[in-house]
């Protein structure tokens, strides 16, 4: 583990002490983890660290076993004295960890027993991240450890500012934001998360490409394939970037209603270009999976986002997805068709 | 919020301010500024900016809140559906989690 530096001896043993500075491997691992690579089993061991040379005075700041938590945490530590608790998350990040249980209560206070933090500090102060209160309760965890939970800022870069003010957070620093630059960073996931599909779907359309009313063509498989793969890159590069990085200037709420429109514009121009095919037929069948797909992959980015609900998103899927497998399956259907009609 | 704001009135969120004693703490977890204090009490200011995480329901020690806690992402709403369960982020098989 490059991180750590040493270790730091307390009553209850040796803790380990870890580095407030980024090694490129971290950097480059955190590049690895934002496309995706890897990114299931980035994990740090569960269990207390130290930064600097803390004492039974020090702050206990508690985060997630998602090594870029904890990474973003460290660094924001820098020339402090401090005590780190990891919860285990089965290396998810707090907030999404803290939505499907495993950063909770329950773990906080286990970790708390386990690691002895009655022996190793004198206080009764621990610091969670505020996004850890969805699967912390401030006062359940008091009742049964004694610990008082004080929340501190969203993001692990305003922790200096929020220790200086006192332990007190700002407006600023108790609100999610979903900056461009935010989009931008989850943008490589998002078209990492296609899977399997990325690599099936362009497939089935190369071989479906060579029908032809008299039979089926290679050459026209290559030719009308590659075509096809192309407009289809162009959607999933629509639906999966564009629309997310540019999210809140896409007119409408709906996110499939976002996508359906960036997904009619990339139409759009792809048909100026001549590159939906000569037919009618074709270019509308087009339209109606390239509005699909886009649609689907916008409506799949509430998940990333960090201001839909479940109510809203269930609401928007009632009307979203049928419409969206209604155009789907009529724009195969007629893209199959538009094979066999002769000019 | 330049925006960045979902669906009007579909959220489940609701605050029973005659059980409210006055002591912040959803003002300080909502992610999105949901909550003000008025009077010594907490109000509901922005409904539709609640994201139902959840955070002010688990956190009020007098129960005054509740929502509708989950997760708002479309794959984990079909993932619920296709294995009959609450919408959940678990896209992979047991262990193999995203989110």
């Amino acid at each position: 583990m490059s991180f750590i530096t040493g270790q730091v001896t307390t009553s209850t043993g040796a803790v380990p002490q870890i580095s407030t500075i980024w090694s490129n491997r971290d950097v480059l691992d955190t590049i690895k983890v934002r496309w995706s690579v890897g990114r299931m089993n980035y994990k740090v061991e569960p269990g207390i660290y130290a930064v600097g040379t803390p004492d039974e005075n020090s702050n206990v700041f508690v985060t997630a076993n998602f090594k870029l938590s904890f990474d973003h945490l460290r660094r924001a530590l820098e020339g402090m004295n401090a005590w780190v608790l990891v919860l285990d998350t089965k290396g998810i990040n707090v907030w999404c960890a803290a939505g499907k249980g495993t950063f909770s209560t329950k773990e906080l206070i286990r970790q708390i027993d386990r690691v002895g933090l009655k022996n190793i500090v004198n206080h009764h102060k621990i610091i969670v991240p505020q996004l850890g209160a969805v699967g912390v309760s401030a006062h359940e965890v008091r009742q049964i450890t004694g610990f008082s939970v004080i929340y501190g800022p969203v993001r692990a870069d305003d922790i200096p500012a929020f220790i200086r003010a006192g332990m007190k957070a700002t407006k600023e620093m108790r609100a999610v934001k979903f900056s461009f630059w935010d989009r931008l960073k989850l943008i490589p996931v998002e078209l990492a998360n296609g899977a399997y599909y990325l690599i099936l779907i362009p497939a089935l359309f190369i071989i479906l490409s060579g029908l032809y009313p008299k039979g089926y063509s290679i050459d026209l498989a290559f030719h009308d394939g590659l075509r096809s793969v192309f407009i289809l890159i162009v959607t999933y590069l629509t639906g999966c970037a564009v629309t997310p990085a540019l999210l809140p200037w896409i007119p409408f709420r709906r996110f499939s209603l976002k996508g359906l429109l960036t997904g009619w514009l990339a139409a759009l121009l792809l048909m100026y270009f001549h590159v939906l095919g000569q037919q009618t037929l074709e270019i509308i069948s087009w339209f109606l999976m390239m509005g699909s797909l886009s649609s689907f992959l916008a409506m799949t980015f509430t998940g990333t986002s960090t201001f839909t609900s479940l109510s809203g998103v269930q609401k928007e899927m009632k009307t979203a997805v049928p419409v969206q497998i209604g155009m789907a399956g009529l724009g195969v259907i007629g893209w199959i068709l538009a094979k066999f009609i002769v000019l | 919020m330049n925006g960045l704001v979902y669906l009007r009135n579909v959220v489940t969120l609701k605050l029973d301010q005659q059980k409210c004693n006055g002591c912040l703490m959803c003002t300080i977890v909502c992610p999105h500024d949901v909550f003000a204090i008025e009077n010594k009490k907490a109000v509901i200011q922005n409904k539709d900016f609640c994201m139902e995480c959840g955070a002010c329901e688990k956190n009020c020690p007098e129960n005054a809140i509740t929502v509708r806690s989950g997760v708002g992402c479309a794959a984990g709403i079909i993932n619920g559906l296709i294995r009959g369960t609450e919408p959940t982020c678990d896209c992979g098989s047991e262990g193999s989690t995203c989110c």
